[in-house]
């Protein structure tokens, strides 16, 4: 266990004990590999994580195209969650909002006096300008310190306009994270949207895409597949998605959960209230994509059904057949290090693996323990303070709603089998030796590179250029550095495009100006001397 | 692309949409990655400073650091103290800057958070410093977070020692390394001893070399801060950003100032260089003066392109100024000038300027947003579009040239590797310019309006 060791011994004895429980490095053999998250980081780290708000606007309801999401707050906040998540959207009636971005722009009046008039007089105007039919309202830090009421207004516009207004409170400092706000925003999209919808689906099939955001077009890539076999998608979360779908999204038969940290709060709601089962899926990598679409046909069991998948997944492998051999051949034997938010660590391993690469470091940004190591181990989690701030919602089975697609015995059957809500975490899939960090910060960034070594490291867009002026391989699994959709079999082969591109491109070369190069120095003066000690 | 945006204007006193500005922090980040070794350090929860660092990243395409007191819902009712104390000592202790600049948040400047106090509690390593600067966001904008930082670092280290150092204070104003460059570069020409402060060259435009340093050459050293104390003279570039931190200096250490616009265009330059000279009595040397014939040789060259083509600019009050400016000498009809930044001043200074060069029927307005701007444009549209990456949509959608200058340009590579203050500077505008309005017209002309000659 020495890179671990090595990292954390810089570090003094305050930090070394909390960040000791931070970092894991894969014992396969050992029973039960626990690691710490969710915990507070430490005061003066660079950390990459962001906040509740962060995740609650920026993650979970920034990209649903058809409301009007109003930070009220300070102009930053909203200012910095506009637009940087390339969670594409495309309407037909062209009343999209995610090109926007809305703030109460809080002064210092605001501040002294209470931002509550200017959060009405907000609504108003928008009301008057857009005439949305939903209205987010999502708060930042100084609005909980200042004690605005934006429950109570959400209300009143809901009953003065007829709209639906839902509010969430979601200030930066709640929680140690961004894990907060997704709660947060889980909690809002359940209690005031999901279910409220009653246009009949009649379809076969029918299932919601959750913790799906779209990046770089990600998700029209796995309907696209989706839809081939004859599924039907009712709402996606939150990638493109649209609040007028969420609303009857409790008609699905099941819910695929991509990203699990960011919406496995919703997604056991949901099976709590509607019945509905839920399959942990990863549509990233190409033996991942296989897996996940016989895990759906095992779901639904019928035998034209799991021949359609069979047939499906067989041509789309024939397509990509000849790219998929060139890039493993450029790519094999390569190593990765990642670092993202939630599950992408998890996910991205797999799209590795398909070329041959293999992961040598994996973090998570906010994830909690399950996302580590599985949800087994939810009874033993000991809740904090600052989880405990986070509200957590109980809901009842729904008397009219209610349908369980499977009945018991199947259920059992299958969960056995297919990761029916359940998820066995990133440990789970991780070599001895390899090294797990939660909350992986700057200083360990450079430190594990500097040990390991890796020829690509997957990460966000503020280490990003660390790593490239460490003469390392970049890219940003947020965002996806303009490119994209990774997702599905033609997302594997734009990903390994990218990747190739990077590690090939000849300006790597000529980071070393030659006149830095000694052996060649050496070299031509040997020549010259006719001297027998060239060494280059 | 922004479909929802009617032509209708309606009075807005409350809703802020599509904002052109962003909050004072960004800027305080920004100020103190200019100063040698120095660690900024954000005071607060921990979401604002990924996004500050985030937002910085993607406009220099370059590492950006900052160190946060990662308040939790604790630090927040009972106050940021000990997560100061602590951060401070865990940044000396493991990133070992040989400075910390320390700038609130909306979050720490609400509960009342006395961070000049704590900072006083604090041991600190030998030969290391701690400053801060108070950063409310609910106040003024990014640009205001910048001098704010500025005049932190000038109340905590310049001294008046009462022997003067025999060189000018030059401060740059909220511009891009490549500007700061030329400055340097049109100083040292005019033969001036300086302190050019603050100094992101070097810092946010670091060579690639293989090695990450976390502390790149440049930046203003400590020991230069001290010294604006003892010079002779401060120009304070750009009056709505530098002229705050000129008169903190002017109170505390007695060096006089002149406020100066940008240097964006020729105008602007000339004027810079007549103060340059007027300190140092040197003549402007040859080079220079070639230099400024060149970029007026091709702006006559251009002008057949640009005369009286209507232009929208906005972005930060200096740099907008600075724009306005270079694109009335160039011909150009300045109809809309905007800036998203509250200041006192900025209307009357681009009301100056469409009087100077006798323009009618041109609006300049602080306090706005992009929404507004592209509601304007969308009664009475425009050639062209001059600005930050956020006026993109609003070209996309009205089909309008853009070209991209101030703060933030987001989505474009080596834009902060080119300056667009001083001769050099108009040059590269008057490319950037003239290309964006032929290209348009080659794109759309009829076929048998295409040439290859001009
Ligand atoms: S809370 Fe304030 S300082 Fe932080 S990002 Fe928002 S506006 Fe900026
Ligand atoms: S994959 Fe990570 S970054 Fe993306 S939404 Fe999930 S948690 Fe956030």
């Amino acid at each position: 266990m020495r890179e671990k060791e090595l990292v954390l011994d810089q570090y003094n004895a305050k930090v070394y004990k909390n960040r000791k429980e931070h970092i894991l490095q894969i014992d396969e053999s050992a029973e039960d590999q626990a690691i710490a998250a969710n915990s507070r980081s430490i005061p003066g780290i660079m950390t990459n994580r962001g906040c509740c708000y962060a995740g609650c606007k920026g993650v979970v309801l920034g990209p649903l195209k058809d409301a009007l999401v109003l930070t009220h707050g300070p102009i930053g906040c909203g200012f910095y969650s506009w637009g940087t998540r390339r969670n594409k959207a495309k309407t037909e009636s062209g009343e999209n909002y995610i090109q926007y971005c809305f703030s109460t722009d809080m002064q210092e009046p605001d501040i002294v006096f209470g931002g509550e008039t200017k959060l009405r007089k907000a609504i108003e105007e928008a009301m008057e300008i857009f005439h949305p039919e939903t209205i987010l309202i999502c708060s930042t830090c100084p609005v909980g310190l200042i004690g605005d009421d934006i429950h109570a207004i959400a209300s009143e516009t809901e009953k003065k306009y007829g709209i639906t207004c839902v509010a969430f409170s979601c200030e930066g400092y709640k929680g140690v994270s961004q894990s907060g706000g997704h709660h947060i925003a889980n909690n809002g999209v359940m209690r005031h949207i999901i279910g409220t919808g009653d246009t009949p689906i009649e379809k076969k099939y029918k299932v919601n895409l959750l913790g799906e955001y779209n990046i770089g077009g990600d998700g029209w890539e796995t309907e696209r597949i989706l839809k081939r076999i004859g599924y039907e998608v009712i709402a996606v979360l939150t990638g493109d998605g649209s609040v007028e779908s969420l609303r009857n999204s409790h008609q699905a038969d099941l819910n695929l959960v991509m990203c699990h940290r960011s919406i496995n709060y919703i997604a056991e709601m949901m099976h709590t209230k509607y019945g509905i089962h839920w399959l942990k899926v990863n549509f990233i990598g190409i033996d991942a994509t296989i897996q996940t679409l016989r895990d759906m046909a095992a779901y639904f069991d019928e035998p034209e059904l799991t021949a359609r998948t069979e047939e499906i997944i067989a041509d789309e492998l024939s397509v990509i057949a000849e790219a998929r051999a060139y890039y493993h051949s450029k790519l094999q034997g390569k190593t990765a290090a990642l670092y993202v938010g939630g599950s992408r660590s998890h996910h991205y391993q797999a799209l590795l693996a398909d070329f041959g690469i293999s992961t040598v470091l994996a973090g998570y940004e906010f994830a909690h323990r399950d996302d580590y190591e599985g949800r087994d181990m939810l009874p033993f989690i000991k809740e904090d303070a600052d989880s405990k701030n986070i509200e957590s919602i109980t809901v009842e089975p729904d008397p009219e709603k209610f349908k369980a697609f499977l009945t018991k015995e199947k259920y059992e059957e299958l969960r056995a089998r297919i990761p029916l809500d359940s998820y066995k975490g990133l440990i789970h899939d991780m070599k001895t030796g390899s090294i797990v960090v939660d909350d992986l910060n700057h200083f360990e960034t450079e430190e594990f590179l500097r040990l390991l070594k890796p020829d690509i490291f997957l990460s966000g867009i503020k280490d990003k250029y660390v790593l490239q002026k460490a003469n390392v391989l970049s890219r940003q699994l947020h965002s996806y550095d303009y490119s994209g959709p990774y997702s599905g079999f033609n997302g594997a082969i734009n990903f390994a495009r990218d990747l190739t591109m990077g590690l090939y491109t000849p300006v790597w070369k000529f980071v070393i100006p030659p006149w830095k190069n000694h052996s060649t120095l050496q070299a031509s003066l040997a020549e010259i001397t006719g001297g027998e000690e060239a060494t280059c | 692309m922004l479909n929802l945006t009617p032509k209708k204007i309606t009075p807005r006193t409350a809703l802020r949409v599509n904002p052109c500005k962003t909050c004072q922090p960004v800027g305080a980040i920004y100020c103190a990655l200019g100063v040698h070794r120095c660690m900024p350090h954000s005071h607060g929860s921990q979401g604002c400073v990924s996004y500050h660092r985030t937002f910085l990243t993607r406009h220099f395409k370059e590492p950006a650091i900052a160190s946060t007191s990662s308040f939790t819902e604790g630090a927040s009712v009972f106050g940021g103290g000990s997560n100061l104390k602590t951060g401070v000592k865990n940044v000396f202790d493991i990133y070992d800057p040989d400075m910390i600049a320390v700038h609130t948040t909306c979050l720490s400047e609400t509960i009342g958070d006395d961070v000049g106090s704590y900072i006083m509690d604090i041991d600190l390593p030998d030969n290391k410093l701690v400053v801060h600067a108070n950063t409310p966001s609910y106040v003024g904008s990014h640009v205001t977070g910048f001098y704010n930082m500025m005049c932190g670092f000038i109340n905590y280290l310049s001294l008046n020692t009462k022997s003067p150092n025999g060189k000018i204070g030059i401060f740059p104003g909220f511009v891009n390394p490549a500007d700061i460059r030329e400055m340097k570069k049109l100083a040292s020409m005019m033969k001036a001893s300086f302190i050019m402060f603050p100094d992101q060259s070097g810092v946010m435009d670091a060579p690639m070399t293989g090695n990450y340093e976390m502390y790149p050459k440049g930046g203003t050293t400590k020991e230069e801060i001290i010294s604006l104390g003892d010079c002779a003279k401060v120009l304070a570039l750009g009056i709505f950003t530098s002229l705050e931190p000129a008169n903190v200096l002017k109170r505390k250490c007695k060096v006089p100032y002149e406020a100066l616009p940008l240097p964006i265009g020729i105008a602007n330059t000339d004027q810079f260089i007549m103060e340059l000279k007027k300190i140092t009595q040197e003549e402007v040397p040859p080079a220079l003066e070639e230099e400024r014939g060149r970029l007026v040789d091709v702006m006559l060259d251009a002008h057949f392109y640009c005369y009286g083509k209507e232009v929208a600019v906005f972005g930060d009050p200096d740099t907008a100024l600075g724009l306005t400016s270079f694109v009335l000498e160039l011909g150009m009809i300045p109809k809309y000038v905007i800036t998203g930044t509250p200041s006192d001043g900025f209307e009357k200074k681009a009301a100056e300027l469409f009087d100077l060069f006798q323009v009618e029927g041109c609006m300049a307005k602080a306090s706005a947003d992009l929404f507004e701007l592209h509601q304007l444009i969308k009664n009475e549209p425009v050639d062209l579009l001059l600005g930050t990456s956020y006026g993109k949509q609003i070209a996309k959608a009205e089909n309008i040239p853009f070209v991209r200058a101030g703060f933030p340009v987001l989505d474009r590579y080596a834009h902060s590797y080119f300056p667009i203050v001083g001769y050099l500077g108009g040059l590269r505008l008057t490319e950037l310019i003239t290309c964006a309005l032929m290209d348009q017209f080659d794109r759309e002309c009829e076929d048998e309006d295409m040439d290859v000659v001009m």
